[in-house]
């Protein structure tokens, strides 16, 4: 996928997702542990509003529970009429604004023998004080709450709260004191003293209590109902159990019995309203309630919150920032880089001269660009170089090819070479150059009206040098025969004259033959050439017997022995260089002296041009396109007999 | 084809012109005035009537009914004896009484078949078993609600400090007794949304202790049923029906009733008033069929008799003939 990106992609990439990375796991480090932090905070502080909250309410709680215990404890100890009673009675309800009513209960026929119901009760009533005897048939106070539970438990206690319908409402409950009296030594349950209290200031207090914008606390009974709560219609109708049931939320039902078992808690939860909450609860002891405040998660956790999407709009500035320094810097490494490539492009395709890109900078680039302008240079200059070598070498070639070209020249290439004697022989001769210049030869010309001399020669070396000693060679032998019809005797005096000033040490191989037309006798001599065959004289053809001389121009003063031997009309003579008998294939094998003698027997009785062209398509047969590496030269002369 | 769709929709309106018209004035006509009590202030133990109500139900049995808000010091009783309401629900064991005292009421429909009355206690308190509750403080019901327990205790020999019971269960809560009555559809409930969970708790059914007082009834008197048994019957038809409905549509019956309640400005608590129907379906028709939903059983009517008698509430029993009427047979005729 990234393979074929550029490098400016493939930085950005990377740079940009291993940043939003690391950025992301800091960012979500720093969320967590700020969350912990406030976590850690709100626990302290709510439970230290909890606890506050809960000492105010248990400081004024404490403080109307002192006045019905102080009545109950007159009631056990003093002696009183009845009068005094129901004025201290009044007097309490007048001066203490919490107590809205104050009764004295007592159990069946305890006051008066003939009264069931004795109950004096005073209350406020708009304002005044309204005063009446609590009891009858259908109000029977020995079997309601704030009289059994206190008789029955033998301690003071206080009612579920209430709404008192007849008093505009308000939310009050009743504290209730059981009191004895010691009858023939015994402690005898006398009745209730009773304070019902306003709890107004406890609601307003609770109510008041508000943390951050949505946070609240709240107030639950002894049995788990709302005494406060900002939902209106929660208080005194739901209470925490019936709200769990209504969620089928085991969980919330599990934390309503913790508190109404009067324990302390801090835990997450989701709230009544559904908002995620960090709760602390704790007990009001005196009364059994349980105050709980919850912070709202989402609140406290908005600073965070906001920090953090601050911080992450930054980090995405910030990356996004990054990318475009990434991409300037990538850009700036990659545009010369890229006009480097494409100028090495250039310079491929063979354009030494287009413009390399200008890099300042002493870094890698730099120092690439650099270095393509040395190469740049150095190719300029190699190339030039080259150019002028290759043009020398180039006229070199031109000139050798002349110089070969002549030196083709000057071999008669014209046959039938004498068609005003066609009766008197017939001759034939084929060169095929190798690609160098060579140094094969072969010559023939009429000494006088009966002698034809014919030769074929083979310098050593090639090139320039073997050319010149060729021609050098030839015109001698030619030079040389003027008159003089025997070959040894030529070839004495060409190798005489070659091996003087001959500081090359070159030499040459010759063959030279002197054909009377008349009689068909061939005088001949041998310089170190390959024999030559007889051919046509209807047995097979036979390689000529030649004495062994040495190479011309190899030894001063050689003497070249002369052989004869008798043609008979038709018979021919096939001479030829080495580069026929060794020629090469591709598997190294050479043409040879066997394979030529037989190619002869293959095609006896053709034309001689027939014969030497068939010979030279065998050779290039045989060497199946291997390069050639030598001249290929063949003659053939045939004595027709008819002068 | 838009032809045939069009004959069709006419005559669709058609049709509903002539099902809609007549039968809407055939009950105004027959509309019949009538008044209703149960016996205690709106809630679900009375779903089955605020829903026939709400839903139109007593109005198709051509009843224009009023339902009189029942109470604590409304008694039944003394609205059917003084003409006040057509009809009432109370306990069977009351009618017998009342029936017994000289009242001539007549039970036309048994709704409760199993009695919700109950003990319960809490397991802390060492109560498994109802051997358990010997020595313990029970508090109890007076009046009605005083006989299964006294019963009960007689029975199986125990030896209880009874402590009178109000209206709320907070000392049994607070433990100042150590098992309290509750009905199971009301105060069970509301024990058990004090934070008590059932397995903390141990209950006494006084219905699995042969003691199955089948408790709401509709009554009336004899003459009004005299006077016009279609009437009474439709009422009790009408009711049954009502209840049947609330069954198969328990939020709509909730909301109903809830609605009632807040009219009545009583607490209205949803998932109490849910516990409630849940419990009224299971005493209404225990075995879950509808066949027997209202039905007076007669061995029922003779336990309560034989123990009202023998307990002395009651000196004669009076005839199970007299004392009810089949609906069922009755408008069949």
């Amino acid at each position: 996928m990234f393979k074929n990106r550029g490098i400016a992609f493939k930085l950005i990439f990377f740079f940009c997702v291993s940043n939003a990375l690391i950025f992301l796991l800091i960012l979500s480090y720093n969320y967590r542990f700020s969350k912990k932090m406030i976590e850690k905070n709100v626990e302290n502080s709510s439970k230290n509003l909890a606890h506050s909250t809960v000492n105010r309410i248990e400081i004024v709680l404490q403080s109307v529970q002192k006045i019905p215990e102080n009545l109950a404890y007159f009631f056990e100890r003093g002696s009183y009429t009845k009068k005094e009673l129901l004025e201290l009675l009044r007097t309490l309800v007048e001066r203490n604004p919490e107590i809205y009513g104050v009764a004295i209960s007592f159990e069946p026929y305890a006051y008066e023998k003939n009264s069931r119901y004795f109950a004096p009760y005073f209350c406020k009533d708009g304002g005044k004080i309204k005063f009446s005897y609590l009891g009858n048939e259908s109000y029977r106070y020995f079997y309601l709450d704030w009289y059994q539970i206190p008789k029955e438990l033998g301690r003071p206690s206080w009612t579920e709260p209430y709404f008192d319908e007849g008093g505009g409402n308000i939310l009050m409950a009743t504290y209730s004191i059981p009191f004895y009296a010691n009858i023939d030594g015994k402690r005898q349950f006398m009745g209730i003293v009773s304070a019902d209290i306003s709890l107004e200031w406890l609601r307003n207090m609770v109510s008041s209590i508000k943390i951050l914008k949505t946070g609240y606390a709240s107030l639950l009974s002894k049995n788990g109902t709302f005494i406060t709560h900002p939902s209106k219609k929660l208080i005194m109708n739901e209470s925490i159990f019936s709200i769990a049931e209504e969620r089928g939320d085991s969980g919330m039902r599990e934390t309503g019995k913790k508190m109404i078992r009067g324990e302390t808690g801090f835990f997450p939860y989701k709230g009544v309203d559904g908002q995620e909450c960090w709760v602390y609860y704790a007990p009001v002891q005196s009364s059994g309630w349980s105050l709980s405040v919850l912070f709202p998660m989402d609140e406290l956790m908005e600073d965070i919150v906001s920090l953090n999407r601050t911080v992450l709009f930054g980090g995405i500035a910030g990356i996004l920032l990054l990318s475009l320094a990434v991409v300037f810097i990538a850009h700036s490494i990659t545009k010369p880089l890229r006009a480097i490539s494409k100028a090495a492009g250039e310079i491929g395709s063979g354009n030494l001269d287009v413009e390399l890109p200008s890099v300042r900078t002493g870094d890698e680039v730099g120092r690439l660009a650099n270095a393509f302008h040395h190469m740049q240079v150095s190719l300029k200059d190699y190339v030039t170089q080259l150019t002028e070598t290759t043009a020398a070498k180039e006229r070199i070639e031109s000139e050798l090819n002349i110089a070969h070209d002549i030196q083709m020249g000057i071999l008669p290439k014209i046959f039938p070479p004498f068609p005003d004697k066609p009766d008197a022989l017939d001759l034939y001769a084929m060169i095929k150059p190798a690609k160098e210049v060579g140094g094969d030869f072969y010559d023939f010309f009429y000494i006088d009206d009966s002698h034809f001399c014919f030769v074929i020669g083979d310098v050593s070396g090639k090139g320039v040098p073997a050319a010149l000693f060729m021609a050098v060679t030839k015109t001698l032998v030619k030079a040389t025969s003027a008159g003089d019809v025997d070959p040894g005797r030529i070839l004495t005096k060409v190798n005489s004259d070659l091996c003087q000033e001959n500081d090359a040490c070159m030499f040459a191989t010759i063959f030279c033959g002197i054909l009377n037309t008349e009689t068909g006798e061939v005088l001949y001599a041998n310089g170190g050439h390959n024999p030559p065959l007889i051919v046509g004289s209807g047995d097979e053809a036979t390689f000529l017997e030649v004495s062994p001389n040495l190479v011309v121009g190899a030894m001063e003063d050689y003497v070249y022995k002369t052989d004869r031997v008798a043609l008979k009309p038709g018979c021919a003579i096939f001479m030829y260089t080495d580069g026929v008998t060794e020629a090469m294939n591709e598997r190294d094998e050479l043409f040879s002296e066997q394979r030529l003698q037989e190619k002869l027997n293959a095609i006896q009785g053709k034309t001689i041009r027939e014969v030497v062209g068939g010979v030279m398509d065998e050779v290039i047969f045989f060497a199946e396109g291997a390069p050639q590496s030598d001249d290929i030269t063949m003659m053939m002369v045939q004595y027709k007999g008819g002068n | 084809m838009r032809n045939n769709y069009t004959y069709i929709f006419f005559v669709y309106v058609i049709l509903a012109l002539f099902l809609l018209v007549p039968s809407h004035a055939g009950a105004e006509k027959a509309l019949k005035k009538a008044s209703f009590i149960p016996q205690w202030s709106p809630q679900a133990q009375f779903a089955g009537y605020y829903v026939a109500l709400e839903k139109g139900i007593y109005k198709k049995y051509g009843i224009d009914l009023t339902i009189i808000s029942g109470g604590p010091d409304r008694h039944p009783t003394d609205f059917l004896k003084n003409k006040k309401a057509d009809f009432a629900t109370f306990w069977l064991s009351t009618a017998i009484q009342r029936r017994s005292g000289g009242i001539k009421i007549i039970n036309i429909g048994q709704i409760i078949q199993k009695s919700a009355l109950m003990l319960v206690a809490k397991k802390a308190s060492g109560i498994k078993t109802y051997t358990d509750i010997n020595n313990k403080k029970v508090s109890i019901w007076e009046g009605d609600f005083a006989i299964q327990p006294h019963a009960f205790f007689k029975k199986y020999n125990l030896n209880v400090k009874i402590i009178p019971q109000s209206y709320s269960v907070n000392l049994f809560l607070r433990g100042g007794v150590d098992a309290v009555s509750a009905m199971l559809y009301n105060e069970y409930h509301t024990i058990i949304n004090s934070g008590l969970d059932t397995d903390e708790l141990t209950t006494f059914f006084y219905y699995d202790y042969g003691l199955n007082f089948p408790e709401d009834g509709i009554y009336t008197l004899e003459d009004t049923f005299q006077k016009d048994p279609e009437l009474s019957c439709a009422f009790v038809k009408a009711s049954i029906e009502g209840w049947l409905y609330a069954f198969s549509h328990p939020q709509e019956a909730i909301d109903i009733v809830l609605k009632s309640m807040t009219q009545a400005k009583v607490p209205a608590n949803r998932m109490h008033q849910k516990w409630m129907l849940e419990k009224m379906e299971e005493l209404i028709s225990p075995e879950n069929s509808q066949e027997n939903i209202g039905v007076l059983k007669q061995s029922d009517y003779e336990l309560v008799a034989q123990e009202l008698k023998k307990v002395g509430l009651i000196k004669a029993i009076p005839l199970f003939k007299d004392f009810h009427r089949k609906c069922n047979s009755h408008v069949q005729k």
